[in-house]
């Protein structure tokens, strides 16, 4: 395992939890930090719940279904002992993987889906990028290849594989409208730059890019050159994506495992999943 | 004088709430056309092909030649109270709760006597009448003589009203107010006088042009309702149930074009699941409750309005999809009007031709503004019908479907996109 020493800035303020950077721990020695216990869990999945907004296209377009939970029995006739439901919903709805066979740019890779995308890659390090400051400031804050490099300045270079999350805390919007926060000139949320997105592809090969927002690409995103650029350029190079996620303020800038197993589906998407990381204790 | 109906006084948590009670409702198979006439507001008697002669009561065949050739003809109900009386006694319950009973027995011009309802405004006999067909709260037709002038309404009688869900002081949920037409709706039922509207709103984070101005209406209240959503259902009746007297469901959606234009199901499912599914959660959900208060005072349960269409009737392959999500949910009203008619609430749908909203875009006009499907539901309640068929195309399909079904159908089926 590469032993990176933690990198203090002077900048820091030490009740923050992100200014500590040390590497994540390899698979290596995954198994004895779990058996050491030496570690906490953080959720990073929103509740699957019918109210929570999916992504907002155009009515003539298909549309991503929302969850949605029909009660097949409760201890009652319809089946006396037990309480189940049926679901159903979109690949893309909720806390979701992005697999890279969702653009057009990643159709034709190979294990481009979530039933064949490589098993190793349901356990990666995570670099949180701290954007919530600028997020609250300006809803359609993008962020740059430039504010990147900067935080690998403050902390350390994102190391090949590993998801770069971009923490906006969105994700702490609890009133739906404000999440998506549409106007008559669509959505306004944060995202990265098409030039971002192209330095994390080719100058780093991340393992993929998570948001807290609805979509891993900023809400105006529609009129970028390429359009959708985190999409496009993350998928045509192999590349995942994870959106809707939560708790990333309890994350540190670095050090934390993402475990992100999406659904085996045929052909599939992408899945709604359960993400958590494992945070060594510091 | 029109009667003004006042704000219900608030109920009396102490007292039981009553049970319905319904006029006689057993009608003999040809007497029931005269019910199939009333529930689209008209008034038809039999009349014999051979010897003209006008029918009453229903019979099978006439009773001056014998002929068995019968038809239903359109009457314009004219004529003469000859006597009336009113009833201080009654052996059925309906009457017994609603003595004193004025009826009247009326001499039709057209030849025939009839015992009818005597609307209040219409004086002492002998004098001139018009016979209207009203559905009663068992939803059979009856019979009311009202003044040959003034045109009064049905519900400026008090004991009459109850034959109408007149929309003035009552709470009303109103399912979509996202829609050109929920809003509309809504505006109407207010000017109309409802006590207060409930206004259904799904997908909250997408904005609808006009309905922040629909939240300025002092009745208007804005309740999160998706008819997709059980949940959202269940919770909105665990909440308003047990107070609405109204429910209009204006949840409608219109997306896929005819069974070429669109690949795959997942449109379909979608117009399926609030046209159709949308109706049968809302019922499942709200119709326990709407039974339950038929007779809750002047505060009680009286109607339960669906907005379909004409497409129903005969699909329209251009909208071929959308015409049968609105079928499947004409063939389940049928089920909630069998399953709330014991306890006397209406259930009354209108099947409008095209309207002037986006999903119609390309249909040529006569095309009915959403404000003048929202006046035909208004009256629609403030009569007494059952099957409202509003505008000129919806008129011509009807009268069309009556004639020929599969006239109709290939009719709609040589269009040319
Ligand atoms: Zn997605
Ligand atoms: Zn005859």
């Amino acid at each position: 395992m590469k032993t990176t020493k933690t990198k203090l800035t002077r900048r820091k303020s030490a009740a923050k939890a992100n200014v500590r950077t040390p590497a994540a721990p390899t698979r290596g020695d995954l198994g004895a930090l779990l058996v050491s216990g030496n570690f906490r869990l953080v959720d990073l999945t929103q509740t699957l719940s019918p109210d929570f907004p999916t992504i907002v296209l155009p009515p003539e377009f298909g549309q991503c279904r929302p969850f949605r939970m029909e009660e097949v029995s409760r201890y009652d006739e319809r089946g006396p002992g037990w309480y189940w439901n049926n679901v159903s919903f979109g690949e893309h709805s909720g806390t979701h993987f992005d697999a890279p066979i969702h653009w057009i740019s990643g159709r034709d890779l190979p294990n481009n889906s979530v039933d064949t995308l490589p098993i190793a890659h349901f356990i990666a390090p995570a670099c949180v990028i701290d954007c919530s400051a600028q997020a609250k400031a300006d809803a359609d804050f993008l962020l740059t290849a430039a504010l990147v490099k900067r935080w690998e300045q403050r902390h350390s270079r994102i190391p090949a594989g590993a998801w770069v999350l971009m923490r906006t805390d969105w994700s702490k919007r609890n009133d739906p409208v404000a999440y998506q926060n549409l106007d008559d000139t669509g959505q306004h949320t944060p995202g990265p730059d098409p030039d971002c997105v192209r330095f994390l592809v080719n100058e780093r090969d991340v393992l993929g890019f998570g948001t807290e927002t609805i979509g891993t690409d900023a809400g105006q995103a529609a009129h970028f050159a390429p359009p959708y650029p985190c999409h496009y350029y993350m998928h045509g190079a192999g590349k995942y994506g994870l959106q809707c996620l939560c708790n990333l303020d309890l994350l540190p800038a670095t050090g934390a495992l993402i475990v992100a197993a999406p659904l085996k589906i045929l052909q599939g998407s992408g899945s709604p999943l359960r993400v958590f990381a494992i945070v060594p204790a510091e | 004088m029109a009667q003004v109906v006042k704000r219900p006084k608030r109920k009396n948590p102490v007292e039981r709430t009553r049970l319905p009670t319904l006029p006689p409702a057993t009608r003999s198979r040809v007497a029931l056309g005269l019910t199939a006439a009333a529930a689209r507001g008209r008034f038809e008697l039999q009349v014999c092909r051979d010897c003209g002669a006008v029918q009453y009561p229903p019979r099978e065949v006439c009773r001056i030649c014998l002929s068995q050739r019968l038809f239903w003809r359109r009457q314009d109900g004219m004529g003469e109270l000859i006597s009336d009386t009113t009833l201080h006694a009654a052996q059925e319950l309906f009457f017994r709760e609603r003595l004193p009973w004025r009826i009247g027995d009326v001499r039709l011009d057209s030849g025939v006597n009839v015992i009818a309802y005597v609307h209040h405004n219409v004086g002492a006999p002998p004098c001139r009448i018009r016979i209207e067909a009203a559905l009663d709260r068992s939803g059979q037709a009856a019979l009311v003589a009202m003044p040959e002038r003034g045109r009064p309404a049905l519900s400026d009688d008090p004991k009459l009203r109850e034959m109408t869900c007149n929309p003035r002081a009552r709470k009303i949920l109103v399912t979509d107010g996202k829609s050109a037409v929920g809003q509309a709706v809504a505006r109407a039922l207010a000017a109309a006088g409802a006590d207060l509207i409930w206004i259904g709103m799904a997908e909250p984070w997408k904005k609808s042009a006009g309905f922040d101005a629909l939240r300025e209406l002092p009745q208007a209240k804005v309740v999160p309702l998706d008819v997709t959503d059980s949940r959202s259902v269940r919770e909105l009746a665990g909440e308003i149930g047990g107070k609405v007297d109204i429910l209009v469901n204006t949840s409608d959606c219109h997306r896929a074009f005819s069974l070429a234009a669109r690949r795959g199901v997942e449109t379909a499912q979608l117009e399926m699941d609030v046209n159709y599914f949308g109706l049968l959660r809302l019922a499942q959900e709200f119709a326990p409750t709407l039974k339950a208060r038929a007779a809750d005072g002047d505060a009680n349960a009286i109607a339960w309005v669906n907005v379909l269409s004409v497409f129903a009737l005969s699909n329209y392959p251009p909208h071929g999809t959308y015409s049968a999500s609105k079928a499947a949910a004409w063939s389940l009203s049928q089920n909630l009007r069998a399953d709330l008619r014991p306890a006397g609430v209406r259930v009354i749908n209108l099947f409008p031709g095209p309207v002037d909203d986006e999903w119609d875009q390309l249909e040529m006009p006569p095309k009915l503004s959403p404000a003048a499907l929202a006046a035909a539901l208004v009256q629609s309640l403030q009569g007494s019908v059952e099957d409202v068929y509003p505008g000129d195309v919806a008129q011509d399909w009807l009268a069309r479907n009556l004639e020929s079904p599969k006239t109709l159908e290939r009719e709609l089926g040589e269009f040319d996109r």
